[in-house]
Protein backbone atom coordinates (compact mmCIF):
# COMPACT_ATOMS: atom_id res chain seq x y z
CA UNK A 1 0.00 0.00 0.00
CA UNK A 2 2.91 2.55 1.20
CA UNK A 3 4.16 1.57 -2.28
CA UNK A 4 1.33 2.19 -4.14
CA UNK A 5 0.87 5.89 -2.66
CA UNK A 6 4.64 6.58 -3.02
CA UNK A 7 4.35 4.84 -6.48
CA UNK A 8 1.57 7.88 -7.59
CA UNK A 9 3.34 10.57 -5.61
CA UNK A 10 6.10 10.07 -7.73
CA UNK A 11 4.36 10.28 -10.83
CA UNK A 12 1.79 12.90 -10.46
CA UNK A 13 2.55 14.87 -12.91
CA UNK A 14 1.14 11.86 -15.28
CA UNK A 15 -1.13 10.85 -13.31
CA UNK A 16 -2.52 13.85 -13.17
CA UNK A 17 -2.65 13.92 -16.70
CA UNK A 18 -4.15 10.73 -17.12
CA UNK A 19 -7.00 11.85 -15.24
CA UNK A 20 -7.55 15.03 -17.42
CA UNK A 21 -7.06 12.47 -20.89
CA UNK A 22 -10.02 10.59 -19.25
CA UNK A 23 -12.04 13.59 -18.37
CA UNK A 24 -11.80 15.13 -21.83
CA UNK A 25 -12.27 11.49 -23.51
CA UNK A 26 -15.32 10.89 -21.51
CA UNK A 27 -16.86 14.08 -22.16
CA UNK A 28 -16.60 13.58 -25.84
CA UNK A 29 -17.45 10.12 -26.13
CA UNK A 30 -20.71 11.04 -23.95
CA UNK A 31 -21.55 14.31 -25.17
CA UNK A 32 -25.02 13.85 -26.74
CA UNK A 33 -27.70 15.90 -27.29
CA UNK A 34 -29.16 15.68 -23.71
CA UNK A 35 -25.99 16.52 -22.78
CA UNK A 36 -25.95 19.22 -25.09
CA UNK A 37 -28.73 21.03 -22.72
CA UNK A 38 -26.99 20.19 -19.57
CA UNK A 39 -23.53 21.21 -21.08
CA UNK A 40 -25.19 24.54 -22.74
CA UNK A 41 -26.81 25.39 -19.86
CA UNK A 42 -23.87 25.82 -17.61
CA UNK A 43 -21.40 26.97 -20.74
CA UNK A 44 -23.95 29.71 -22.11
CA UNK A 45 -22.78 32.03 -18.62
CA UNK A 46 -19.65 32.44 -20.53
CA UNK A 47 -19.23 31.42 -23.89
CA UNK A 48 -23.21 32.85 -24.51
CA UNK A 49 -22.32 36.29 -23.97
CA UNK A 50 -19.02 36.06 -25.92
CA UNK A 51 -21.20 34.93 -28.66
CA UNK A 52 -23.82 37.45 -28.43
CA UNK A 53 -21.49 40.10 -28.94
CA UNK A 54 -19.75 38.72 -31.45
CA UNK A 55 -22.96 38.22 -33.42
CA UNK A 56 -23.50 42.06 -33.00
CA UNK A 57 -20.22 42.79 -35.29
CA UNK A 58 -20.96 39.73 -37.52
CA UNK A 59 -24.33 40.98 -38.21
CA UNK A 60 -23.22 44.33 -38.90
CA UNK A 61 -21.01 43.15 -41.74
CA UNK A 62 -23.70 40.87 -43.28
CA UNK A 63 -26.09 43.96 -43.58
CA UNK A 64 -25.33 44.42 -47.31
CA UNK A 65 -26.01 40.11 -47.76
CA UNK A 66 -28.97 40.67 -45.50
CA UNK A 67 -30.59 43.72 -47.32
CA UNK A 68 -30.18 41.62 -50.68
CA UNK A 69 -32.30 38.34 -49.49
CA UNK A 70 -34.99 41.07 -47.90
CA UNK A 71 -35.23 43.21 -51.54
CA UNK A 72 -35.49 39.21 -53.17
CA UNK A 73 -38.37 38.68 -50.51
CA UNK A 74 -40.28 41.52 -51.12
CA UNK A 75 -39.92 41.27 -54.71
CA UNK A 76 -41.72 38.02 -53.94
CA UNK A 77 -44.12 39.22 -51.33
CA UNK A 78 -45.07 42.06 -53.64
CA UNK A 79 -45.88 39.59 -56.70
CA UNK A 80 -48.35 37.40 -54.78
CA UNK A 81 -50.82 41.21 -53.83
CA UNK A 82 -54.51 40.79 -55.09
CA UNK A 83 -53.83 44.23 -57.03
CA UNK A 84 -51.80 42.96 -59.47
CA UNK A 85 -54.04 40.20 -60.69
CA UNK A 86 -57.33 40.68 -63.04
CA UNK A 87 -60.08 37.99 -61.88
CA UNK A 88 -62.00 36.43 -64.87
CA UNK A 89 -64.79 38.15 -66.02
CA UNK A 90 -68.27 35.82 -64.90
CA UNK A 91 -70.68 38.54 -66.22
CA UNK A 92 -70.92 37.21 -69.71
CA UNK A 93 -73.33 34.50 -70.24
CA UNK A 94 -71.28 31.65 -71.88
CA UNK A 95 -74.15 30.53 -73.87
CA UNK A 96 -74.06 26.91 -71.72
CA UNK A 97 -75.21 26.00 -68.07
CA UNK A 98 -71.24 25.57 -67.19
CA UNK A 99 -69.31 28.38 -66.89
CA UNK A 100 -66.49 27.31 -69.25
CA UNK A 101 -63.78 29.41 -66.55
CA UNK A 102 -63.20 28.77 -63.25
CA UNK A 103 -64.06 31.96 -61.34
CA UNK A 104 -61.31 32.20 -59.15
CA UNK A 105 -58.74 31.92 -62.22
CA UNK A 106 -56.90 35.26 -62.34
CA UNK A 107 -54.86 36.56 -64.93
CA UNK A 108 -51.61 38.51 -63.88
CA UNK A 109 -51.70 41.91 -64.42
CA UNK A 110 -48.91 43.34 -62.95
CA UNK A 111 -45.10 42.31 -62.08
CA UNK A 112 -42.26 43.37 -59.87
CA UNK A 113 -38.73 43.13 -60.39
CA UNK A 114 -36.22 44.79 -57.96
CA UNK A 115 -33.45 46.89 -59.30
CA UNK A 116 -30.35 48.62 -57.61
CA UNK A 117 -29.97 52.27 -57.42
CA UNK A 118 -26.71 53.66 -59.17
CA UNK A 119 -27.10 57.02 -60.17
CA UNK A 120 -29.88 59.85 -58.72
CA UNK A 121 -30.15 63.46 -58.99
CA UNK A 122 -32.60 65.41 -57.59
CA UNK A 123 -30.86 69.21 -58.05
CA UNK A 124 -31.39 69.54 -61.61
CA UNK A 125 -34.88 70.74 -63.73
CA UNK A 126 -34.37 67.26 -65.54
CA UNK A 127 -33.50 64.54 -62.93
CA UNK A 128 -33.11 60.76 -63.80
CA UNK A 129 -32.14 58.05 -62.05
CA UNK A 130 -30.14 55.24 -63.60
CA UNK A 131 -30.79 51.89 -62.05
CA UNK A 132 -28.45 48.41 -62.73
CA UNK A 133 -31.12 46.32 -64.75
CA UNK A 134 -31.69 46.39 -68.13
CA UNK A 135 -33.29 44.99 -70.95
CA UNK A 136 -31.84 41.23 -70.70
CA UNK A 137 -33.39 41.24 -67.41
CA UNK A 138 -36.57 42.03 -68.05
CA UNK A 139 -36.88 46.05 -68.00
CA UNK A 140 -39.04 47.68 -70.87
CA UNK A 141 -39.79 51.24 -71.62
CA UNK A 142 -42.35 53.14 -69.84
CA UNK A 143 -42.32 50.40 -67.03
CA UNK A 144 -43.18 52.27 -63.68
CA UNK A 145 -40.46 52.60 -60.67
CA UNK A 146 -41.90 52.82 -57.44
CA UNK A 147 -39.57 53.53 -54.24
CA UNK A 148 -39.22 50.85 -51.03
CA UNK A 149 -42.03 51.69 -48.89
CA UNK A 150 -44.72 51.60 -52.11
CA UNK A 151 -44.83 55.24 -52.98
CA UNK A 152 -44.00 56.15 -56.92
CA UNK A 153 -40.64 57.06 -58.12
CA UNK A 154 -40.75 57.62 -61.81
CA UNK A 155 -41.20 56.31 -65.31
CA UNK A 156 -38.23 54.49 -67.23
CA UNK A 157 -37.46 56.15 -70.33
CA UNK A 158 -34.02 54.48 -71.71
CA UNK A 159 -32.68 51.32 -71.34
CA UNK A 160 -29.61 48.82 -72.74
CA UNK A 161 -28.78 45.56 -71.71
CA UNK A 162 -27.77 46.37 -68.24
CA UNK A 163 -28.83 49.65 -67.15
CA UNK A 164 -31.95 51.91 -67.52
CA UNK A 165 -32.54 55.28 -66.83
CA UNK A 166 -35.55 56.17 -65.12
CA UNK A 167 -37.37 59.87 -65.59
CA UNK A 168 -37.61 60.70 -61.80
CA UNK A 169 -40.93 62.82 -60.88
CA UNK A 170 -38.67 65.24 -60.55
CA UNK A 171 -38.18 66.49 -64.37
CA UNK A 172 -40.27 69.01 -65.87
CA UNK A 173 -41.75 66.65 -68.50
CA UNK A 174 -42.42 63.99 -66.16
CA UNK A 175 -46.57 63.53 -65.73
CA UNK A 176 -48.45 61.13 -63.93
CA UNK A 177 -51.84 60.81 -63.71
CA UNK A 178 -53.18 61.00 -59.53
CA UNK A 179 -56.31 60.81 -57.99
CA UNK A 180 -57.15 62.76 -54.58
CA UNK A 181 -58.31 59.85 -52.27
CA UNK A 182 -61.12 61.69 -50.57
CA UNK A 183 -62.73 62.36 -53.53
CA UNK A 184 -60.83 59.77 -56.19
CA UNK A 185 -60.95 63.05 -58.34
CA UNK A 186 -58.65 62.62 -61.21
CA UNK A 187 -55.54 65.32 -62.15
CA UNK A 188 -52.03 64.70 -62.99
CA UNK A 189 -49.16 65.12 -60.96
CA UNK A 190 -46.26 67.60 -62.47
CA UNK A 191 -43.36 68.95 -61.19
CA UNK A 192 -42.10 73.20 -61.12
CA UNK A 193 -38.55 72.39 -60.62
CA UNK A 194 -38.18 74.68 -57.52
CA UNK A 195 -37.88 72.21 -54.19
CA UNK A 196 -37.40 68.59 -54.70
CA UNK A 197 -39.81 68.04 -51.58
CA UNK A 198 -43.07 69.37 -53.34
CA UNK A 199 -44.98 68.24 -56.39
CA UNK A 200 -47.74 70.26 -58.25
CA UNK A 201 -51.40 68.22 -58.51
CA UNK A 202 -52.78 70.18 -61.42
CA UNK A 203 -55.80 70.12 -63.37
CA UNK A 204 -57.90 69.16 -60.61
CA UNK A 205 -61.98 70.03 -60.91
CA UNK A 206 -63.30 73.16 -58.83
CA UNK A 207 -66.22 71.14 -57.91
CA UNK A 208 -63.41 68.85 -55.92
CA UNK A 209 -63.46 69.72 -51.85
CA UNK A 210 -59.79 68.90 -51.21
CA UNK A 211 -58.52 69.92 -47.88
CA UNK A 212 -54.67 70.52 -46.82
CA UNK A 213 -53.77 66.66 -45.90
CA UNK A 214 -55.20 64.79 -48.02
CA UNK A 215 -53.56 61.55 -49.44
CA UNK A 216 -53.27 61.87 -53.21
CA UNK A 217 -52.77 58.15 -54.58
CA UNK A 218 -52.17 57.32 -58.54
CA UNK A 219 -55.46 56.42 -60.29
CA UNK A 220 -56.44 53.50 -62.46
CA UNK A 221 -55.82 55.55 -65.45
CA UNK A 222 -51.93 55.55 -65.28
CA UNK A 223 -50.94 52.86 -68.00
CA UNK A 224 -47.60 52.32 -65.93
CA UNK A 225 -48.66 52.79 -62.43
CA UNK A 226 -50.87 50.52 -60.95
CA UNK A 227 -53.61 52.22 -59.09
CA UNK A 228 -53.64 53.73 -55.06
CA UNK A 229 -50.09 53.89 -55.22
CA UNK A 230 -48.84 56.66 -52.54
CA UNK A 231 -47.68 59.93 -54.45
CA UNK A 232 -48.05 62.94 -51.13
CA UNK A 233 -49.99 64.43 -49.16
CA UNK A 234 -51.57 68.14 -49.57
CA UNK A 235 -49.88 71.28 -48.27
CA UNK A 236 -51.39 74.17 -50.06
CA UNK A 237 -54.07 74.88 -52.89
CA UNK A 238 -54.21 77.40 -55.05
CA UNK A 239 -57.13 78.30 -57.18
CA UNK A 240 -56.39 79.64 -60.95
CA UNK A 241 -59.47 82.23 -61.32
CA UNK A 242 -59.05 82.03 -64.90
CA UNK A 243 -59.92 78.56 -64.79
CA UNK A 244 -61.83 75.98 -63.87
CA UNK A 245 -59.26 73.85 -62.03
CA UNK A 246 -57.24 73.82 -58.53
CA UNK A 247 -53.67 73.38 -58.17
CA UNK A 248 -52.45 71.26 -55.23
CA UNK A 249 -48.85 71.45 -54.13
CA UNK A 250 -48.16 68.10 -52.71
CA UNK A 251 -45.48 66.85 -50.17
CA UNK A 252 -43.54 64.16 -52.24
CA UNK A 253 -44.35 60.78 -49.56
CA UNK A 254 -40.92 59.41 -51.83
CA UNK A 255 -37.50 59.98 -49.82
CA UNK A 256 -35.65 61.54 -53.23
CA UNK A 257 -32.58 62.07 -51.23
CA UNK A 258 -31.63 58.23 -50.36
CA UNK A 259 -32.78 55.97 -53.32
CA UNK A 260 -31.47 52.28 -52.33
CA UNK A 261 -33.44 49.94 -54.20
CA UNK A 262 -36.17 50.51 -56.32
CA UNK A 263 -39.28 48.05 -57.61
CA UNK A 264 -40.17 48.17 -61.39
CA UNK A 265 -43.41 47.14 -62.38
CA UNK A 266 -44.24 45.78 -65.54
CA UNK A 267 -48.10 45.68 -66.66
CA UNK A 268 -48.58 42.94 -68.46
CA UNK A 269 -51.04 44.74 -70.09
CA UNK A 270 -49.51 47.78 -71.20
CA UNK A 271 -49.04 47.04 -75.12
CA UNK A 272 -52.75 46.49 -75.08
CA UNK A 273 -54.11 49.54 -73.78
CA UNK A 274 -51.62 52.28 -74.87
CA UNK A 275 -52.96 50.80 -78.44
CA UNK A 276 -56.51 51.02 -77.84
CA UNK A 277 -55.86 54.19 -77.00
CA UNK A 278 -53.79 55.32 -79.71
CA UNK A 279 -56.22 54.37 -81.90
CA UNK A 280 -59.10 56.53 -80.66
CA UNK A 281 -56.93 59.27 -81.49
CA UNK A 282 -56.32 58.28 -85.23
CA UNK A 283 -60.17 58.17 -86.09
CA UNK A 284 -60.59 61.51 -84.99
CA UNK B 1 3.11 38.81 -11.28
CA UNK B 2 4.13 40.62 -14.72
CA UNK B 3 4.78 37.43 -16.11
CA UNK B 4 1.13 35.59 -14.80
CA UNK B 5 -1.01 38.90 -16.14
CA UNK B 6 0.84 38.86 -19.69
CA UNK B 7 -0.03 35.15 -20.06
CA UNK B 8 -3.19 35.66 -18.96
CA UNK B 9 -3.33 38.48 -21.56
CA UNK B 10 -2.27 36.14 -24.18
CA UNK B 11 -4.37 33.30 -22.92
CA UNK B 12 -7.36 35.39 -23.56
CA UNK B 13 -6.46 37.12 -26.74
CA UNK B 14 -5.26 33.62 -28.78
CA UNK B 15 -8.38 32.36 -27.42
CA UNK B 16 -10.42 35.15 -28.57
CA UNK B 17 -8.65 35.06 -31.99
CA UNK B 18 -9.24 31.51 -33.00
CA UNK B 19 -12.91 31.93 -31.67
CA UNK B 20 -13.96 34.85 -33.53
CA UNK B 21 -11.38 34.62 -36.58
CA UNK B 22 -10.57 31.27 -37.10
CA UNK B 23 -13.20 29.20 -36.66
CA UNK B 24 -15.56 31.80 -38.54
CA UNK B 25 -13.29 32.03 -41.48
CA UNK B 26 -14.67 30.08 -44.48
CA UNK B 27 -12.33 27.22 -44.82
CA UNK B 28 -9.81 27.12 -48.07
CA UNK B 29 -10.66 23.13 -47.97
CA UNK B 30 -12.65 21.12 -45.74
CA UNK B 31 -8.95 19.79 -44.89
CA UNK B 32 -7.41 22.95 -43.61
CA UNK B 33 -8.77 24.54 -40.35
CA UNK B 34 -6.02 26.76 -38.93
CA UNK B 35 -5.51 25.79 -34.98
CA UNK B 36 -3.26 29.51 -33.23
CA UNK B 37 -4.75 28.42 -29.97
CA UNK B 38 -1.84 26.38 -28.69
CA UNK B 39 0.78 29.30 -29.29
CA UNK B 40 -0.02 30.28 -25.61
CA UNK B 41 1.16 26.63 -24.44
CA UNK B 42 4.34 26.95 -27.04
CA UNK B 43 5.21 30.61 -25.45
CA UNK B 44 4.95 29.81 -21.60
CA UNK B 45 8.73 30.34 -19.57
CA UNK B 46 10.95 27.55 -20.19
CA UNK B 47 10.83 27.24 -16.28
CA UNK B 48 6.99 26.36 -15.89
CA UNK B 49 6.59 23.08 -14.22
CA UNK B 50 5.00 19.74 -16.36
CA UNK B 51 2.20 19.80 -14.03
CA UNK B 52 0.94 23.44 -14.81
CA UNK B 53 1.58 23.18 -18.48
CA UNK B 54 -0.17 20.10 -19.08
CA UNK B 55 -3.23 21.68 -16.38
CA UNK B 56 -3.06 25.21 -18.69
CA UNK B 57 -3.37 22.99 -21.36
CA UNK B 58 -6.48 21.36 -20.28
CA UNK B 59 -7.81 24.65 -19.16
CA UNK B 60 -7.27 26.15 -22.62
CA UNK B 61 -8.86 23.47 -24.64
CA UNK B 62 -11.81 23.53 -22.59
CA UNK B 63 -12.50 26.90 -23.10
CA UNK B 64 -11.96 26.28 -26.76
CA UNK B 65 -14.96 23.81 -26.69
CA UNK B 66 -17.05 25.87 -24.58
CA UNK B 67 -17.31 27.98 -27.62
CA UNK B 68 -17.23 24.88 -30.20
CA UNK B 69 -19.45 22.58 -28.82
CA UNK B 70 -17.53 19.85 -28.73
CA UNK B 71 -16.32 19.26 -24.93
CA UNK B 72 -13.58 16.98 -24.52
CA UNK B 73 -11.95 17.30 -28.35
CA UNK B 74 -9.32 20.43 -28.12
CA UNK B 75 -9.11 19.70 -24.19
CA UNK B 76 -7.53 16.32 -24.78
CA UNK B 77 -5.40 17.72 -27.55
CA UNK B 78 -4.25 20.44 -25.51
CA UNK B 79 -3.45 18.71 -22.51
CA UNK B 80 -1.15 16.34 -24.13
CA UNK B 81 0.15 19.34 -25.62
CA UNK B 82 1.20 21.05 -22.16
CA UNK B 83 2.44 17.31 -20.77
CA UNK B 84 4.82 17.00 -23.64
CA UNK B 85 6.42 20.28 -23.81
CA UNK B 86 8.92 19.70 -21.12
CA UNK B 87 9.46 16.47 -22.94
CA UNK B 88 10.19 17.96 -25.88
CA UNK B 89 11.95 21.07 -24.34
CA UNK B 90 14.41 18.80 -22.47
CA UNK B 91 15.57 17.04 -25.66
CA UNK B 92 16.30 20.47 -27.27
CA UNK B 93 18.15 21.96 -24.72
CA UNK B 94 21.34 22.00 -22.67
CA UNK B 95 20.67 21.52 -19.03
CA UNK B 96 22.27 24.94 -18.11
CA UNK B 97 19.57 26.14 -19.69
CA UNK B 98 17.64 26.07 -16.41
CA UNK B 99 19.41 29.59 -15.41
CA UNK B 100 16.74 31.21 -17.69
CA UNK B 101 13.81 29.79 -16.26
CA UNK B 102 11.86 33.14 -17.10
CA UNK B 103 12.85 33.52 -20.82
CA UNK B 104 10.16 31.82 -23.14
CA UNK B 105 10.80 30.05 -26.09
CA UNK B 106 11.28 31.63 -29.36
CA UNK B 107 13.81 32.07 -32.21
CA UNK B 108 15.90 34.54 -29.76
CA UNK B 109 16.65 32.02 -27.06
CA UNK B 110 16.55 28.99 -28.75
CA UNK B 111 17.91 29.39 -31.98
CA UNK B 112 16.10 28.72 -35.75
CA UNK B 113 16.88 24.97 -35.65
CA UNK B 114 15.77 23.83 -32.18
CA UNK B 115 12.86 26.48 -32.50
CA UNK B 116 11.56 24.88 -35.69
CA UNK B 117 11.48 21.35 -34.21
CA UNK B 118 9.65 22.51 -31.12
CA UNK B 119 7.12 23.98 -32.86
CA UNK B 120 6.95 21.36 -35.59
CA UNK B 121 6.60 18.47 -33.11
CA UNK B 122 4.46 19.72 -30.90
CA UNK B 123 1.64 21.26 -33.65
CA UNK B 124 1.62 17.88 -35.26
CA UNK B 125 1.38 15.66 -31.94
CA UNK B 126 -1.18 18.40 -31.13
CA UNK B 127 -3.38 17.98 -34.95
CA UNK B 128 -2.32 13.96 -35.23
CA UNK B 129 -4.25 13.77 -31.80
CA UNK B 130 -6.91 16.14 -32.21
CA UNK B 131 -8.06 14.46 -35.84
CA UNK B 132 -7.54 10.87 -34.90
CA UNK B 133 -10.36 11.91 -32.22
CA UNK B 134 -12.57 13.49 -34.53
CA UNK B 135 -11.55 10.22 -36.87
CA UNK B 136 -12.46 7.98 -34.13
CA UNK B 137 -16.23 9.75 -34.47
CA UNK B 138 -16.78 10.22 -38.32
CA UNK B 139 -14.89 9.82 -41.37
CA UNK B 140 -11.98 7.71 -43.44
CA UNK B 141 -8.59 6.90 -42.93
CA UNK B 142 -8.23 9.77 -46.29
CA UNK B 143 -9.99 12.28 -44.24
CA UNK B 144 -7.71 11.57 -41.17
CA UNK B 145 -4.09 12.03 -42.83
CA UNK B 146 -5.25 14.61 -45.33
CA UNK B 147 -6.33 16.81 -42.35
CA UNK B 148 -3.66 15.75 -39.86
CA UNK B 149 -0.97 17.37 -42.86
CA UNK B 150 -2.90 20.06 -44.57
CA UNK B 151 -4.04 21.18 -41.06
CA UNK B 152 -0.81 21.24 -39.74
CA UNK B 153 1.34 22.82 -42.18
CA UNK B 154 -1.57 25.63 -41.90
CA UNK B 155 -1.12 26.02 -38.78
CA UNK B 156 2.76 25.84 -38.41
CA UNK B 157 3.02 28.43 -40.97
CA UNK B 158 0.56 31.16 -38.95
CA UNK B 159 2.06 30.14 -36.34
CA UNK B 160 5.95 31.21 -37.54
CA UNK B 161 4.36 33.85 -38.94
CA UNK B 162 2.76 35.25 -35.64
CA UNK B 163 6.29 34.19 -34.47
CA UNK B 164 8.28 36.68 -36.99
CA UNK B 165 5.48 39.56 -36.75
CA UNK B 166 5.42 39.89 -32.80
CA UNK B 167 9.81 39.26 -33.29
CA UNK B 168 9.60 38.83 -29.29
CA UNK B 169 13.40 38.63 -29.73
CA UNK B 170 13.35 42.70 -29.53
CA UNK B 171 11.75 42.57 -26.06
CA UNK B 172 14.56 40.34 -24.02
CA UNK B 173 16.87 42.97 -24.46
Amino acid sequence: MKNIIGFIRQNFTFFSFLILQIVSLVMLSSYSKSHETFFGNWNNAVAGNVNSYYNEWAYFFDLKATNAKLVAENVALRNELAQNFVPYDTSVKSGTLILRKDSLEKTRKFFYYPAKVVGNSFTLQKNYITIERGAIEGVKKDMAAISPDGSIVGVVVEVNDHYSKIMSLLHRNSKVSAMLKRDRIAGSIEWDGKSPDILLLKNISKSALPKIGDTVLTSPYSSSFPAQLMIGRVTSITKDPSSNFLTLNIKSATNFYNLEFVYLVENKRMDAQTDIEKKGEVNE
Amino acid sequence: MNNILKNSARFILFLLIQIIILNEIPPIHQFVTPYLYIIFILWLPFGTSRITTTLLGFALGYSLDMFTNTPGLHAAAATLVGYLRPTILNLLLAQEASEELTKEPSIGTMGWGPFMFYIFSLTFIHHFYLVLLEWLQFGNFGYFIGKVFFTSGMSILLILLVELLLNRRKLKR
